[in-house]
């Protein structure tokens, strides 16, 4: 009998689709050399990916279905930022009709990575696989090795980008089960200043789906990029997200996640820092309840002197939902003078809830200000008495208080659109008027 | 207003009150002293219907309802109010949005229509005077970092918004230095009228220099041991509380 599971699937996809460029053909011999990770590899401990990659999964590839479109509209129309460039992926497949760019081409060069690889062949060549490490990550390999589409978004040298580029994947599958793979790339040039958004939503089906996803990102020197990715699926869909940032000297990134459901979420957010003077900030905030589970793996790689490097996670989990926050904190021998802070704080809203937290600090240079600490816990009993006894109802208390604990991220984000926005969510999931 | 008979709780395996008995009318303020350890702050905590504390027998009548059946929210709706004497920081909850929330949560209990943001801003703007709020500290996260006076004093603000039946000022005068005791004195005084009543809860006697009751009870081992008027704050003053020990001592021997 033919093989379902996924590594057979992918490779009977790759051996029918073969490889175009010299990256693609390294990524399928990469991909062969690896096996889909079980809960023994040290990096997937406490995730199992055994119900997901044991479906059989259509791949998504090239064509998307009008209804499916019909569908993600409501997605993009949700979402109220005015003046800003929008591109709309479906089902994996940019769909020019939902998008549209505002910003001139002399400020940003943007549109659909499959397209860029002709219309903007100089910077993709450049950058293009230069920075997502695939050799450990069987889904990084299969992402790079199967031509993905996805956002290309470059800003040349000393552009300020006014208007955000806005993201939308939108999942919309019927009967069958389905793969899709999302590839991007950020280049932001020196002293060049952009802001990104991805959202990553699905319709409510009786299907599967599973989002494999990479981007590449490059902060120039001196430059800023704020990097916003808000992931609310339905519950039968699930994303493993591979995101590699590359910042030289001098330069700003600060990235947020916000993982509000789905069935498995796992984010690996990767930041090397490659000259001195950076700051790097990684805000991450899960509100999670159902049988949602979200890993979260964190790296900053500190690699030069005089950087600082900033992570708070925070969550909320009821339900039987499931947590995992592994960070690590790298600082090497060349990096003195780095200023490395971590906090990761959990709250436990149900007595099925669960949180897997894990720390951990490598640190060669000697002369440096390292800090990490994470903390479980449920609701204070003294501040719920008190709001009680000023009149507020238990369960708005309590609501109050869990939308305060996820508040010092929540000021973090910087775009109001992208803050009023989750907060809604967030206030909608609690059963709060804001 | 208020009909406390034969109140006994504990915490835990410990009786901490052990048959109170109190009769508060409208418009009266009532004082309760006594040594540490006699029960007062327990006393404040059953009234306000704190989870921790175990009631054991007795009744609390409160506008002709049954007080210890309420949950803590539809006594404030019924016009309870506890100032804390350690009020609680909440980190992420500004003091304003707190306080709306509060008056709204209030007004619905009451079946009257929340209060718009205009509306409520008037509010706010009229009782801060009442005790010298600072502006600042309403944008702030609730009691965060503020000092021992500034919290005190938001207690009394939040007494002052939401204008209860009855306030029980548990210890509110301790720690305070004079001026802020003035401040917050003036404040309660601000807010006596013919209607309500005030259970201010004190170890000493100088708040009620400032806040003049009606009636002063002594609480010593549970129980209230004597009752008297102002006069008889006076007198614990000048003498401590050791003779009423020794006489409640003596009584039971």
């Amino acid at each position: 009998m033919e093989k379902t599971d996924l590594k057979s699937l992918a490779s009977a996809y790759l051996q029918a689709h073969l490889p175009q460029s010299a990256i693609q053909k390294q990524a399928v011999e990469i991909f062969h050399t690896l096996d889909i990770p079980t809960t023994k590899h040290e990096e997937w401990k406490y995730l199992n990916l055994k119900n997901l990659t044991n479906r059989a999964y259509l791949f998504a590839n090239g064509n998307v279905a009008e209804v499916a479109i019909e569908k993600a509209r409501s997605f993009v129309n949700v979402y109220d930022e005015q003046n800003a460039n929008v591109l709309v992926f479906v089902n994996g497949v940019y769909v020019p009709a939902l998008s549209h760019i505002v910003s001139p081409e002399s400020e940003l060069k943007v549109g659909n990575l499959r397209q860029a690889r002709s219309q903007y062949a100089r910077e993709f060549e450049k950058h293009f696989g230069q920075y997502a490490d695939a050799h450990q990550h069987i889904f990084a390999a299969l992402n790079t090795a199967t031509d993905a589409e996805g956002a290309f978004i470059y800003v040349p040298n000393n552009q300020v980008v006014a208007a955000p580029v806005i993201l939308h994947y939108i999942v919309a599958t019927d009967a069958q089960n389905l793969l899709v793979q999302t590839r991007n790339l950020f280049v932001v040039g020196t002293s060049a200043q952009v802001t990104v958004v991805e959202h990553y939503n699905s319709a409510e089906s009786a299907a599967h789906s599973l989002t494999n996803m990479v981007t590449e990102i490059l902060v120039g020197a001196n430059a800023r990029l704020d990097h916003y990715k808000i992931q609310n699926e339905a519950n039968h869909s699930s994303h493993i997200g591979f995101t590699q940032t590359w910042q030289l000297q001098d330069s700003y990134y600060a990235n947020t996640t916000v993982s509000l459901s789905g069935e498995i979420v796992r984010n690996n957010l990767h930041i090397g820092i490659d000259g001195e003077n950076c700051t790097a900030y990684m805000n991450g905030l899960y509100v999670l309840d159902n049988r949602t589970v979200v890993d979260n793996h964190t790296v900053v790689d500190h690699r030069k002197p005089h950087s600082h490097s900033n992570e708070l996670y925070k969550g909320l989990l009821a339900g039987n939902a499931h947590a995992i926050f592994n960070g690590k904190i790298f600082v090497r021998q060349d990096a003195q003078q780095t200023n490395a802070f971590q906090s990761n704080k959990n709250m436990l809203l149900s007595p099925h809830a669960k949180v897997d937290t894990k720390p951990q600090l490598e640190i060669w240079a000697d002369d440096v200000k390292c800090s990490h600490g994470c903390t479980v816990g449920a609701l204070d009993e003294e501040p719920l008495f008190y709001l009680r006894a000023r009149g507020i109802a238990e369960e708005s208390a309590r609501a109050l208080l869990m939308f305060a604990f996820a508040q010092d991220v929540l000021e973090r984000i910087q775009l109001a659109s992208v803050r009023e926005y989750v907060e809604r969510l967030i206030a909608q999931r609690l059963k709060m008027e804001i | 207003m208020l009909s406390i008979k034969n109140l006994q709780a504990a915490i835990g395996d410990k009786q901490i009150l052990k048959g109170i008995n109190l009769e508060i009318k409208p418009g009266e303020v009532h004082a309760i002293m006594g040594p540490n350890g006699s029960g007062k702050s327990t006393l404040a905590s059953v009234l306000a219907g704190r989870e921790d504390y175990e009631v054991l027998g007795g009744e609390v009548i409160f506008n002709g309802k049954n007080l210890l059946e309420l949950a803590p929210e539809e006594r404030a709706g019924e016009g309870l109010f506890l100032a804390f004497q350690y009020p609680v920081e909440i980190s992420g909850v500004s003091n304003t949005n707190f306080l709306k929330a509060a008056v709204n949560a209030i007004r619905k209990y009451r079946g009257e229509e929340p209060l718009d943001a205009v509306h409520f801003l008037r509010l706010i703007k009229e009782k801060m005077k009442l005790v010298n709020m600072d502006q600042a500290l309403l944008n702030r996260s609730l009691n965060e970092g503020f000092s021992g006076g500034e919290k005190k004093r938001n207690e009394i603000f939040q007494m002052a918004v939401l204008e209860p039946r009855l306030a029980i000022l548990d210890e509110t005068d301790s720690g305070l230095d004079i001026d802020a005791l003035r401040i917050v004195a003036n404040g309660v005084n601000t807010l006596r009228r013919a209607d309500n009543a005030i259970l201010v809860i004190t170890h000493y006697q100088r708040l009620l220099d400032y806040i003049v009751p009606d009636y002063v009870h002594v609480l010593y081992q549970g129980r209230i041991v004597r009752s008297g008027n102002k006069e008889l704050a006076l007198e614990l003053e000048e003498k401590g509380y050791d003779w009423i020990k020794a006489e409640v001592e003596a009584e039971n021997a």
